[in-house]
């Protein structure tokens, strides 16, 4: 494998790693779809404290995923996101709102009340989690989209990238994509009940979110079984090498070949479910059970990383397009360049330090868990 | 109006919309958290319980005023993508990389350590918590150094050079970016002028506080901090204007003459400290540019080139390529207009090399790519149809420009006196309701300077996204005009009613706390 080669593989592996973070951190956004089924204002506003200490660090692996496929692979960058308008925009409206509800919901002036803005963090919880979900669906199934560089010289349209007139509606209303959307918004929610169990201390919630990590849970695996099937059976656009230019064909049942070819993916995929189940099974089955999140966590994570290695590696394109195959963009195709890649990779070596810093601030603050006397006392909340 | 054009405007519109609203809320947070962190120094260090209060007082405004600025600035980062798609490729392999490195090394440390300043009191150790609260300053401001580094190389493109096999333009030289001299002026002239607005927003608070004789104490004390603070930004911000100046003279010449409505240049140009333009003056008339002048001889010279008798060129001279010499002799350069048939040349050049290329004449590919290597550095002039597409919009450049620079001075002016007042004349400052009055009324006032500054820094340099190589009309997405129309509309109601909202709680904070004795 040439240095290109590994420098692209590496940094598929990092938005891999940067996909999974974001997703598991996506139980705040579970968690705030579930604000507004809280039986009272006291069990609310542990929710709301629990999370709200995890927002901004999800809201950050959003925006640095974003930076970090900006940084790697461009291409992607301007065609997804010039293209597929509106699926990012209501993402991006979303977490806009987001981004205020927490420091404004109780403030005294805010305006609009308390309930405006947990309706605002449920807007963002529902669309955050289910069009990320579809956004991640189109790098399997695929989006309607055509790339001619040579646009750039036209200058009376000079865009290098063209969509079907929907500009992502398209792909937000495609059931494939829908469906994983779905799920993603299930697993977060159950994960948001399992944090709730772990951080806040109170009986009565407890016994809540034991439920709701039984409901959702249960349609989460449903979900998730159905997609899988799906995904196994699916077609993939394979980039192949012939005479010195790259050629995109379709091949039938190609993420299922990927998952063979690449035990370590499989071996992902494998764990990773086998973690998330576990968490679900013990959390459901044993009285007081409180470390599920940590399991599912990771489960989550290691499967979402497999979902991204079948998308990316193995000569996968993994944002098909449906008008053009050709235009399908590969991590060969769409990367930076062999210097950026360099660049970016010497910068990494601080991520071990982020993460060491990140986890002690998180251990930290959640050593001692949330309870109903800390939030009638003066300290700073939400 | 032609549907381009149309969504050009449009799409200027919103990524502008968007960038002035995060600029509202970031200088704040710039300024504050030191100032909060320099609050939380003296509490670690004296265990002042009075400090203590203090610095949470202050904490919290700056608590509500960054879950602004986050709201805010995420949309630019995708904006880039959504709304200028062909530039996130054409220069994405530059442009993407200081957006990634704010990310790694500036989100995630402000994120982790905003959330300990704020809910961790009782849960860490003092230190800890100080630690905490400077990492989230210095978060801060390592997030504006490496957007700024990204803004500056928009500004003065370097350390790159295009790749025709895949029309784009690659990073050759990262330090090249990073150490550029735009970017060190730029990243010192608005992290440093985050303070003095953040000075300015705690003495007027402050000030109100004095007027309502409530926590007089405390409003003495913050004024002392913020007072030391604003100041050094102040001085700081001035002398990193100037050298702003000198590096815009070198790499932006246009938008030096928009900045000064300087449509003829001649050697020892003279500054205009304050003017109005005559609205009716159009390019290559002879009328005079200004209703009204008062100009300081020699001025222009001066900033810019630090030497009263250098030739500081106007509009009119830099689109026929002329210059003077100190002896009045006339040095015919590349006009626009030669600018704008070497920029077509390029795209012919780039062309040939992609017919060539697709039918495997390497031959060809080299003779099209030495033709277009000849003419590279025109190559967004080639976007042009007329040499007058390149002028920026000189009225708002010049107003934005003077405004900005007049209340510098007053700023400067301002933090003497008040640092004055707290040390030499403290029954001055805590009874005279004029000079109370006088701070609160600066706060709006250094907010439309600080605004002023980005608007002379982004519409001085347009038509470009990138100087000299792409303008913005080729750098768009292609969606529909109506799209864009509607998620501005959004953004605008969006951003309008949340401002509403930060400013009445922020008010009713201030209200509320006053109340209480935090002395």
């Amino acid at each position: 494998m040439e240095t290109y080669e590994i420098l692209q593989s590496y940094w598929w592996f990092l938005i891999s790693v940067l996909g999974a973070a974001l997703v598991f951190l996506l139980f705040v956004q579970g968690g705030q779809t579930m604000l507004l089924g809280a039986r009272s204002d006291l069990q609310r506003t542990m929710m709301v404290n629990s999370l709200g200490r995890k927002w901004e660090l999800s809201f950050t692996t959003l925006v640095v995923f974003g930076g970090a496929f900006f940084a790697s692979f461009p291409l992607f960058y301007s065609t997804s996101f010039g293209g597929a308008y509106w699926l990012w925009m209501l993402i991006l409206l979303g977490f806009v709102l987001q981004a205020v509800s927490y420091e404004f919901r109780k403030k005294k002036g805010n305006v609009y009340g308390t309930r405006t803005f947990d309706i605002f963090l449920c807007i963002n919880g529902i669309l955050g989690c289910m069009l990320l979900g579809v956004a991640v669906g189109t790098f399997f199934f695929g989006a309607e989209f055509t790339v001619q560089k040579g646009n750039l010289l036209n200058t009376a349209a000079p865009a290098i990238s063209t969509w079907s007139p929907t500009h992502g509606l398209e792909a937000i209303f495609h059931w494939r994509n829908l469906l994983l959307g779905i799920a993603v918004l299930f697993l977060a929610r159950m994960q948001a009940a399992l944090y709730f169990i772990n951080t806040i201390d109170d009986g009565a919630n407890y016994r809540q979110q034991r439920k709701a990590v039984l409901v959702n849970g249960g349609v989460f695996v449903l979900l998730f079984v159905v997609f899988l099937v799906i995904l196994l059976t699916a077609d993939g656009h394979q980039a192949d090498i012939l005479d010195g230019r790259e050629v995109i064909t379709i091949v039938p049942f190609k993420y299922f070949h990927n998952f063979i070819e690449m035990w370590w993916a499989l071996a992902a995929l494998l764990i990773g479910v086998a973690a998330v189940i576990y968490a679900y099974a013990k959390t459901v089955l044993c009285d007081n059970y409180k470390c599920g999140i940590w399991y599912s966590g990771i489960g989550t994570a290691l499967v979402v990383m497999s979902l991204f290695w079948v998308a990316g590696y193995n000569g996968t394109a993994y944002y098909p397009s449906l008008l053009d195959p050709a235009s399908s963009l590969t991590i060969s195709n769409s990367s930076s360049s062999p210097f950026t890649l360099t660049v970016m990779s010497w910068v990494t070596v601080i991520i071990p330090f982020v993460v060491a810093y990140i986890a002690y601030a998180w251990y930290s603050l959640n050593k001692k868990p949330i309870t109903p006397d800390e939030m009638s006392g003066d300290d700073h909340k939400y | 109006m032609n549907d381009l054009t149309s969504l050009v405007d449009w799409s200027r519109a919103q990524f502008a919309l968007t960038a002035m609203y995060h600029w509202l809320f970031v200088p704040l947070t710039l300024g504050l958290s030191v100032i909060v962190a320099i609050m939380e120094s003296i509490y670690f260090k004296t265990r002042d319980p009075r400090w203590l209060a203090t610095t949470k007082f202050w904490m919290t405004i700056f608590g509500i005023n960054f879950a602004m600025g986050v709201a805010t600035g995420i949309i630019l980062e995708f904006e880039f993508g959504t709304n200028w798609s062909n530039y996130s490729w054409f220069v994405g392999d530059i442009f993407g990389a200081p957006l990634a490195i704010e990310g790694l090394l500036a989100f995630f440390m402000e994120a982790t350590f905003i959330a300990v300043m704020f809910f961790g009191w009782k849960k860490v150790s003092p230190r800890f918590h100080l630690a905490s609260t400077w990492l989230t300053a210095v978060g801060a401001s390592l997030s504006a150094l490496w957007i700024l580094v990204a803004n500056s190389w928009m500004q003065y493109p370097v350390g790159m050079e295009f790749n025709p096999h895949e029309m784009r333009n690659v990073m050759d030289d990262f330090w090249a970016l990073v150490l550029s001299p735009v970017a060190i002026n730029k990243f010192f002239h608005s992290v440093l002028s985050g303070w003095t607005l953040a000075g300015v927003f705690v003495i007027g608070v402050s000030a109100w506080l004095l007027l309502k004789k409530r926590n007089v104490a405390m409003a003495v004390r913050s004024i002392k901090v913020a007072g030391w603070i604003g100041l050094a930004g102040i001085v700081a911000t001035l002398g990193t204007g100037d050298g702003s100046a000198k590096v815009v003279s070198e790499v932006q010449p246009m938008k030096l003459a928009a900045m000064e409505g300087l449509y003829k240049g001649s050697c020892g140009q003279s500054i205009v400290a304050a003017g109005i333009l005559n609205p009716d003056k159009q390019i290559g008339d002879d009328q005079d540019p200004y209703l009204i002048d008062i100009s300081i001889p020699y001025g222009l010279s001066v900033l810019a080139e630090g030497d009263p008798d250098a030739f500081i060129p106007g509009v009119e001279d830099l689109l026929n390529g002329i210059s003077l010499t100190p002896q009045g002799d006339t040095i015919r350069g590349i006009s626009y207009a030669e600018r704008i048939e070497r920029g077509k040349a390029a795209h012919e050049a780039l062309r040939r090399f992609d017919i060539a290329k697709a039918a495997g004449d390497e031959s060809a590919m080299l003779l099209a790519h030495a033709d277009l290597k000849k003419d590279f550095d025109y190559f967004g002039y080639g976007y042009f149809d007329s040499v007058e597409e390149a002028v920026p919009d000189i009225p708002m450049t010049f107003y934005a420009f003077h405004i900005m620079v007049i209340l510098g001075g007053y700023f400067l002016l301002f933090y003497i006196v008040v640092l004055l007042l707290a040390y030499k004349k403290r029954g001055f400052l805590e009874g005279n309701k004029w000079w109370q009055l006088l701070a609160m009324i600066s706060i709006p006032l250094v907010w439309i300077c600080s605004e002023a500054g980005w608007v002379v820094a982004e519409v001085g340099r347009q038509p470009w996204v990138i100087e000299g190589l792409m303008p913005a009309r080729a750098a768009i997405s292609s969606i529909p005009t109506s799209s864009v129309i509607t998620t501005f509309t959004l953004f605008a109601i969006i951003f309008t009613g949340l401002l509403v909202a930060e400013i009445n709680i922020m008010l009713k904070y201030i209200s509320r706390k006053s109340k209480e004795n935090i002395d």
